[in-house]
């Protein structure tokens, strides 16, 4: 039992880092955001999987919250907000996608060798999928560098907090619940504040694309 | 008890705020918050100076000098820039640049802000803290960006996703950090207690504890302003309305700082070799540099002033790099007089900048003739934060350089270039701006100028006399962080 449990996490570890790759190749803001749920659900069923084979009962909590605030409420928001800002066909210039995904491959590697040491001492049944966890974490963080429009910047924020989450559960079993709450309620906050933030940036630049947003530069 | 009383007033200050913001009275409701809270501030500190450390609560909130001293500040810069605010805001408001909703929307985060710092300075709980710190992200994200002006806005996206990148370093650090001490101390809500980890320190893993401290560093760091993380700093500074990018300098940074230190100890512990320290040192001298010859080079006050502040935050994480009771004393000393002399150099820089209506430090001349207060606090100030004597700054500056010039003296020569190239550039825009044929116009409401010279005067004392219990104090918490 221990054991297809453990297969199995390793299955979704595998489906996240993939999911991050497709989201580092996709122009289209709103598959995006679907893209980004689906990584939420991955997330929240694998979570249930660890807590269900290790008996870790706080974890249905947080995958719970998972669901709750990464599938339905976040992507929610974002539909919103990208219908009432028109933004959904954008389709946006970026670096050509196939040198990102060789930068992407370099980074998995990296993340690879960087976790080693520390997966060998872990002592849960998911340990061998740090190195996934860091490889999300670093493949959403060059999302963000190679992303000119502040949504997909966002998206990649976002993802990057999943990523973390995985790590922390694939390493220690989560964070102490009160927390897991707390950073959950940072995220939700940080939604709402950017969700503002964005109708203020169209207001005053017509457009959410962040080139022009290049003035305050040291010369 | 007193713990919850300066949690409470913040909060329930942002609240109230959020309610009656825009009634007329929202700045002095703001103050009374302000000084409620650092009333509670001081009997807290009392308590301490008589009892010793203790925690509170089920050990959630941890208080020993070291903490204490930074609650006391904080509190106390707060309230200071809540009373400057009052007419700073008012003239604002008058000059056409801010409506009611945004004064609302100012003064209720203003109180949360204040809120999280305390709340990252009084928590036991390394999580908690994270929590806190990416809340005093998000509750100044949009104080930055008050005025709508599309460089105000670019400055609040670039603070926005530059800390919360930064932060996520920070959160994996943590979850390092838990994951080492879950090994030792079990699972479960205990195991990022800091008191608990700082009993166990020499048992956690040491392959783990280092890692975990570079992405503390780098996370925390970000925010603290460190070469090379500090890019959002001057923009976030220059835009946001002044009483913002006082507490964001005087405070947050120092706020910051702390946790850094906080993990460094853990670390000193588990490695027993003085890896954190060399860290710390390398960030903290490329921070004193690189911000000397930028600010150099600037046009803006508030941008040269923020470059200030990442060039002494930097001297202040050197200090603690280098360890020993001599120099985290020298650290702790600096931390204090910067926050209290910078927030006094933007109270007058935000007054001046309001007579002239810019910015430009070559459109801002003659304000001795025209003000003399906000021209001698302006002079006065600069001359404070540029380490003359008898400042406090002169006598910690002092101190850092020569414990560097014993431990390390090959740093010495890049600190004292740092140093007198920032007091070069600092110094000749300074007479400029004081000096010279006046202009500008009358502000409609009378300035708020005693916080400055209270805060100047405060330095002044710092710099001729410590007074026992203060530098005790102090030695108490060198001992305590080693």
């Amino acid at each position: 039992m221990l054991n297809f449990a453990g297969q199995l996490i390793n299955l979704f570890a595998a489906m996240l880092l993939l999911i991050s790759f497709a989201m580092l190749s996709q122009r289209r803001v709103l598959s995006l955001i679907n893209l980004f749920a689906l990584q939420g659900l991955v997330l929240a069923v694998s979570t249930m999987v660890v807590a269900y084979s290790s008996s870790q009962h706080h974890l249905y909590y947080s995958a719970g919250l998972t669901l709750l605030l990464k599938v339905l409420v976040l992507p929610w928001i974002l539909h919103r907000l990208i219908r009432k800002l028109n933004v959904k066909w954008d389709v946006e210039t970026m670096f050509n996608i196939p040198t990102t995904m060789l930068v992407g491959i370099v980074l998995v590697v990296f993340a690879f060798n960087l976790a080693a040491p520390i997966s060998q001492m872990a002592g849960t049944i998911t340990r061998g999928t740090l190195g996934i966890a860091m490889a999300c974490v670093l493949l959403s963080f060059l999302m963000m560098i190679t992303r000119s429009k502040a949504v997909p910047q966002v998206i990649g924020f976002l993802a990057m907090e999943n990523g973390l989450f995985f790590a922390a559960t694939s390493t220690s079993y989560g964070m102490p619940m009160v927390v897991e709450l707390g950073i959950a309620l940072d995220v939700l906050i940080g939604m709402f504040i950017l969700g503002i933030f964005f109708f203020q940036i169209r207001e005053t630049f017509d457009s959410l694309d962040l080139k022009h947003m290049e003035k305050l530069k040291e010369d | 008890m007193e713990i919850i009383w300066i949690l409470a007033i913040p909060l329930t200050g942002g609240l109230l705020l959020a309610l009656f913001g825009c009634r007329s009275f929202a700045p002095e409701l703001n103050a009374m918050m302000s000084f409620a809270t650092f009333v509670a501030s001081v009997f807290l500190a009392i308590r301490v100076v008589n009892d010793g450390s203790f925690s509170a609560y089920n050990e959630q909130f941890f208080v020993d000098s070291f903490n204490v001293f930074l609650v006391a500040l904080t509190a106390f810069v707060s309230f200071t820039t809540s009373l400057f605010s009052r007419p700073y805001m008012r003239i604002e408001q008058a000059h056409g640049k801010l409506s009611i909703n945004m004064l609302r929307l100012y003064h209720s985060m203003y109180q949360l802000f204040t809120f999280t710092m305390l709340l990252v300075l009084l928590t036991n709980n390394m999580g908690i803290m994270w929590v806190a710190m990416e809340a005093a992200t998000l509750t100044t994200v949009l104080l930055v960006s008050l005025y709508r002006t599309p460089a105000s806005l670019e400055a609040a996206w670039k603070y926005f996703i530059l800390c919360g990148v930064g932060l996520a370093q920070a959160l994996f650090g943590t979850i390092l950090l838990y994951f080492a001490a879950e090994k030792v101390l079990g699972a479960g809500g205990t195991a990022l207690l800091w008191t608990h980890l700082d009993a166990v320190k020499h048992q956690l893993e040491p392959t783990v504890l280092s890692l975990a401290f570079v992405f503390l560093l780098v996370g925390y760091g970000t925010k603290v302003g460190l070469a090379p993380l500090h890019s959002w700093l001057p923009d976030a500074h220059a835009e946001g309305p002044t009483p913002v990018s006082a507490v964001l300098s005087g405070l947050l940074l120092n706020v910051a700082l702390y946790v850094v230190v906080r993990s460094k100890v853990l670390v000193d512990g588990a490695l027993g070799t003085h890896f954190a320290g060399d860290l710390m040192m390398g960030f903290g001298l490329l921070s004193v540099v690189l911000a000397a010859f930028y600010l150099s080079r600037q046009k803006d006050v508030k941008r040269m002033f923020a470059y200030s502040s990442i060039e002494h935050m930097g001297l202040v994480t050197f200090a603690f790099g280098m360890g020993g009771p001599v120099a985290t004393f020298a650290g702790m000393l600096h931390m204090t007089v910067h926050s209290l002399t910078k927030s006094a150099i933007f109270f007058a820089v935000g007054h001046a900048t309001q007579k002239s209506g810019t910015q430009l430090m070559e459109n801002i001349r003659g304000l001795i003739s025209t003000n003399p207060t906000i021209g001698w606090g302006l002079a006065i100030g600069t001359l404070a934060i540029l380490g003359m004597p008898p400042f406090g700054v002169f006598a910690s500056e002092f101190l850092i350089i020569t414990t560097a010039m014993h431990a390390y003296p090959w740093t010495t020569p890049f600190l004292l270039i740092a140093l007198g190239v920032a007091f070069a550039a600092i110094f000749s825009r300074m007479q400029e701006m004081v000096f010279g044929p006046a202009t500008g116009q009358r502000l409609p409401h009378p300035p708020a100028l005693i916080p400055v010279f209270v805060h100047l005067g405060l330095v002044l004392l710092l710099g001729l006399y410590i007074p026992p219990y203060l530098a005790d104090w102090y030695r108490q918490a060198a001992a305590l962080i080693g």
